[in-house]
C-alpha cells in the first residue's frame, strides 16, 4: 500500500492558503465559528483541491480547472449594485420576492423586505455569523455533514449569504427569489453561504438565480444548507446563468423531514466550468422528492451535476430526472448516487439521465451508483446518450418544418420532459422561454 | 404539364438496387394506384419522393410541377405541396399534436409567402377536421402519435394531409393494419380531398382499399419498375390471380 503522496501545491492552492491567512481575522464569526473555519481550512489544506483521482470529482478536476485563486471579493460598489437591478429579469413573470446579493454580499436596499408574510424572516449570513445567531449555531455545517473539499472551502471562507427562516405552518404567498449577481468588476472569488430553515408544515418556493457578466473572470463557491421540516412542502429551483468566464461550484445540503414534499430543479445554461452538487438526506419516513434538472451547454462549457440521495429513513420516494443538451465542444456530466440505509425499507428510488449530443465533439459522461443496504426496496436507474433521431427529424421535415426548427421542436420536447416536473406553471414557462432563446441563439 | 413525372428512376439503398428504371406520369386531378408484391420498391418510391436520406438516386429524374425534386430539401418539397402519408408514422414524444400542426402549417405558409395563422385560427381548422375524421380532441392535446392505436395514427396522417392541403398526396400503405371501419373513415377523408387540382398516388398491397378510393389508373410495380398499367379493373384481376406472374415475367 502506497502512502498518499501529495504533489507540490498548485498556484491556486498556495493562493488559497495565503488568502485564508490574510483574511481569517476579518471574516465574520468568532469563537466556535472561527474554529469551524479553521478546521475546514485544515481539511482543505491536507487534501488539496479535488482532482480526477478523487472519485466524486472524477470528471471535474478542480485542480486542473482552477489555474489560480482569485482574491476575495470586496464589498460591492454603487456601480455594481446598480447593475444588479436587472439581474434575475428572466424570472420577472413569477413575481417573486427579490432578495439580492452582489458578489455574495446581501444588499438590503435592492431587496423587497417590506410586508413579509407572517412567519418569514430574512437576514444576512454575515451579520448572523458576527453575532453567533442561535439558528446558525444550531444548523451551520450540521444539516448534512460532508467531507467534500468544496464545501470545506466554502466553510473556511464563507462571507455573506442568506439566512432565512419560515415558521411552522407558514405559507409563502409569493416565491422567494434569491438573486445572486456577480458583478465581475475585477477578478474575484465569492464564497456565499446560506441557511434556509423551513419548519414543520410550511409551504415555500425558493428560487436561486446566479448570473454575472459574460466577460468577467470570477470564481463562485456557493453553499446552501436547507432544512425541510416534517410535513413541509418545498420547491427549490436553482438557475446557473453565470458568464462564460466563471468557475461556479455550488453545494446544496438538504435534510428533508417526514411526510414532506420536496422538489428540486437545477437549470444550468451559464458558466465556463460548473459543478452543482446536491447532498439530499431523507430524515423522516413517507417523504416524496423530485430531483430534476436541465443543462444546456455550448462552446467549451463544462457542467457537472452530482447528486447523492441518501435514503436514511424508510418509505420515501425519490424521482430523479436530468436532461442535458450538449452542443459544440461542451461536456456534460451526471453522477448520481442513491444510498438506501439498512432500515430504510420500502424505499422507492428511481434515477434517469439523458443526454442529447448536438455535435460530434460534445461529450456526455454519466455515472449512476446504487448502494442498497435494505432488502425491501425498489431502486432503478437508466441512462441514455445520443443524437436527435433521424426518423423523427425526417417526419417533421416531411411536413414542411425546416431543419433548425424541427431540431428546436425536438430539443424543447426533450428538455420539457424534465421541466414539466416543476409545479409552478409560470416558472415552467419562463424556463422554456429561456430554452427557446438558447435555441434561437444557436442559429 | 403533368403534376409529377418520374423518368427512368434508379435508386439504391445500402448498395442494393431497389428501383430499376421506373417511369410514371401523374396528371392533376387523377388517382393512381401502385400495387405490387412485397419488396417491389413501393415504399422506396414513396420515400424517395419525400426526400428521405440514405436513398441513393443513381440515375433518372423526378419533376414535380416541372421542377427537379432532387434539388429540394424535404421541407421545401412539402411546402411546394408534396405530402407523404407514412406507412409507419413515428411517435414524437413531448410535442403536442396542436403545436406540431401549427408549426407545420405556418412553416409551409411562411415559405410560400402567405400570412401565418394565429393559434385560434389553427385550432378552429384542426378541431373541424378532427371532428370530420372522428379524432378525439384529447388526442390533439397529446404528443404526436404517442400512445395512439394503429388506426388513430393513420387517421392522424389523413388529418395532417387535409390541413396542409397538398397538391400531390402519396399514401404509403395507409390501409395496412386498419379494420374496415377505420378504412372507410380514411377513404372518406381522401375522397373529400379529391379535386381537379390535386392528385393522389395510393400505394397498397391489397385491392380492398381501392373499393373505397376508386383509382383512375392502376400500376403494377415489380422489381423496381412498372410492369403493367391499366384501369381500375386491373386491381380486381390482381386480387384474383395474385402477383406471381409479374415476378416471373421479369426473370
Amino acid at each position: 500500500m502506497n502512502a498518499e503522496v501529495r504533489p507540490l501545491k498548485t498556484a491556486a492552492e498556495t493562493a488559497l492558503a495565503a488568502s485564508f491567512a490574510a483574511a481569517k481575522a476579518a471574516l465574520p464569526g468568532k469563537g466556535s465559528l472561527a474554529g469551524l473555519r479553521e478546521q475546514a481550512f485544515q481539511q482543505f489544506n491536507a487534501a488539496g483541491l479535488p482532482h480526477r483521482r478523487v472519485e466524486a470529482w472524477k470528471y471535474t478536476d478542480l485542480r486542473a480547472l482552477m489555474h489560480d485563486a482569485k482574491p476575495l471579493a470586496g464589498p460591492p460598489d454603487a456601480a455594481a449594485k446598480a447593475r444588479a437591478r436587472d439581474a434575475g429579469a428572466m424570472l420577472a413573470s413569477i413575481e417573486g420576492r427579490r432578495v439580492v446579493f452582489v458578489d455574495g454580499a446581501f444588499v438590503p436596499e435592492l431587496s423587497e423586505l417590506a410586508e413579509l408574510e407572517p412567519g418569514l424572516s430574512i437576514g444576512s449570513m454575515a451579520q448572523a455569523l458576527a453575532k453567533a445567531d442561535a439558528l446558525v449555531s444550531r444548523h451551520l455545517g450540521k444539516v448534512v455533514p460532508t467531507d467534500d473539499i468544496a464545501v470545506a472551502l466554502n466553510t473556511a471562507f464563507m462571507g455573506d449569504g442568506a439566512l432565512i427562516r419560515i415558521a411552522a405552518g407558514a405559507t409563502l404567498a409569493r416565491p422567494l427569489h434569491l438573486v445572486f449577481f456577480n458583478a465581475g468588476t475585477r477578478p474575484a472569488a465569492v464564497f456565499a453561504r446560506s441557511l434556509v430553515v423551513i419548519e414543520k408544515g410550511a409551504r415555500a418556493m425558493l428560487v436561486e438565480s446566479h448570473e454575472g457578466s459574460a466577460g468577467a473572470d470570477y470564481q463562485v463557491n456557493a453553499a446552501l444548507e436547507l432544512v425541510v421540516g416534517d410535513g413541509a412542502h418545498v420547491d427549490h429551483i436553482k438557475l446557473t446563468g453565470d458568464g462564460a468566464g466563471a468557475l461556479h461550484v455550488a453545494s446544496l445540503m438538504a435534510s428533508i423531514g417526514a411526510r414532506a414534499r420536496f422538489n428540486e430543479f437545477l437549470f444550468t445554461t451559464g458558466g465556463g466550468a460548473v459543478r452543482n452538487q446536491l447532498f439530499v438526506r431523507f430524515d423522516g419516513d413517507d417523504t416524496v422528492a423530485g430531483i430534476r434538472g436541465a443543462t444546456l451547454l455550448k462552446d467549451r462549457q463544462h457542467a457537472d451535476t452530482t447528486v447523492v440521495a441518501d435514503h436514511a429513513h424508510g418509505a420515501c420516494t425519490s424521482r430523479e430526472m436530468f436532461k442535458s443538451v450538449l452542443d459544440d465542444d461542451s461536456r456534460g456530466i451526471f453522477q448520481g448516487k442513491i444510498i438506501v440505509r439498512p432500515h430504510a425499507q420500502k424505499t422507492d428510488a428511481k434515477m434517469a439521465t439523458h443526454a442529447l449530443l448536438l455535435s460530434e465533439t460534445a461529450e456526455a459522461d454519466s455515472k449512476p451508483e446504487l448502494e442498497i443496504f435494505a432488502d425491501d426496496v425498489q431502486c432503478g436507474h437508466g441512462a441514455t446518450t445520443g443524437a436527435l433521431d433521424d426518423d423523427l427529424l425526417f417526419y417533421l421535415r416531411a411536413r414542411g418544418i425546416p431543419p433548425k426548427e424541427a431540431e428546436s421542436l425536438l430539443i424543447q420536447a426533450f428538455v420539457g420532459e424534465a421541466v414539466d416536473g416543476i409545479e409552478h406553471a409560470g416558472l415552467r414557462d419562463a424556463l422554456m422561454d429561456h430554452v427557446a432563446g438558447w435555441l434561437k441563439a444557436r442559429g | 404539364m403533368p403534376l409529377l413525372e418520374v423518368k427512368n428512376l434508379h435508386v439504391e439503398v445500402d448498395g442494393k438496387k431497389i428501383l430499376n428504371g421506373l417511369d410514371l406520369v401523374v396528371e392533376k386531378g387523377s388517382v393512381h394506384a401502385i400495387m405490387g408484391p412485397n419488396g417491389s420498391g413501393k415504399s422506396t418510391l414513396a420515400h424517395v419522393l419525400a426526400g428521405k436520406e440514405n436513398y441513393v438516386v443513381t440515375e433518372g429524374q423526378v419533376l414535380f410541377d416541372g421542377e427537379d425534386v432532387f434539388a429540394l430539401e424535404p421541407d421545401e418539397r412539402a411546402a411546394k405541396g408534396l405530402f407523404l402519408a407514412f406507412q409507419y408514422p413515428v411517435e414524437v414524444p413531448g410535442v403536442a399534436t396542436y403545436t406540431f400542426l401549427r408549426t407545420a402549417i405556418n412553416a409551409q405558409r411562411k415559405k410560400r409567402g402567405e400570412a401565418e395563422l394565429t393559434i385560434p385560427e389553427v385550432m378552429k381548422r384542426v378541431n373541424a377536421m378532427a371532428a370530420e375524421l372522428g379524432i378525439d380532441r384529447d388526442m390533439l392535446r397529446r404528443a404526436v402519435n404517442v400512445g395512439f392505436s394503429g388506426g388513430e395514427k393513420k387517421r392522424n396522417e389523413i388529418m395532417q394531409m387535409a390541413l396542409l392541403e397538398p397538391r400531390l398526396c402519396v399514401l404509403d400503405e395507409t390501409d395496412s393494419g386498419l379494420d374496415i371501419d377505420a378504412l372507410k373513415i380514411v377513404a372518406d377523408g381522401v375522397n373529400r380531398l379529391r379535386s381537379p387540382e390535386r392528385a393522389f398516388i395510393v400505394i397498397t398491397h391489397y385491392q380492398r382499399l381501392l373499393n373505397y378510393i376508386v383509382p383512375d389508373v392502376v400500376h403494377v410495380l415489380s422489381r423496381g419498375r412498372i410492369a403493367r398499367t391499366g384501369g381500375k379493373e386491373l386491381a380486381l384481376e390482381l386480387e384474383a390471380k395474385g402477383y406471381a406472374q409479374y415476378q416471373e415475367e421479369l426473370v
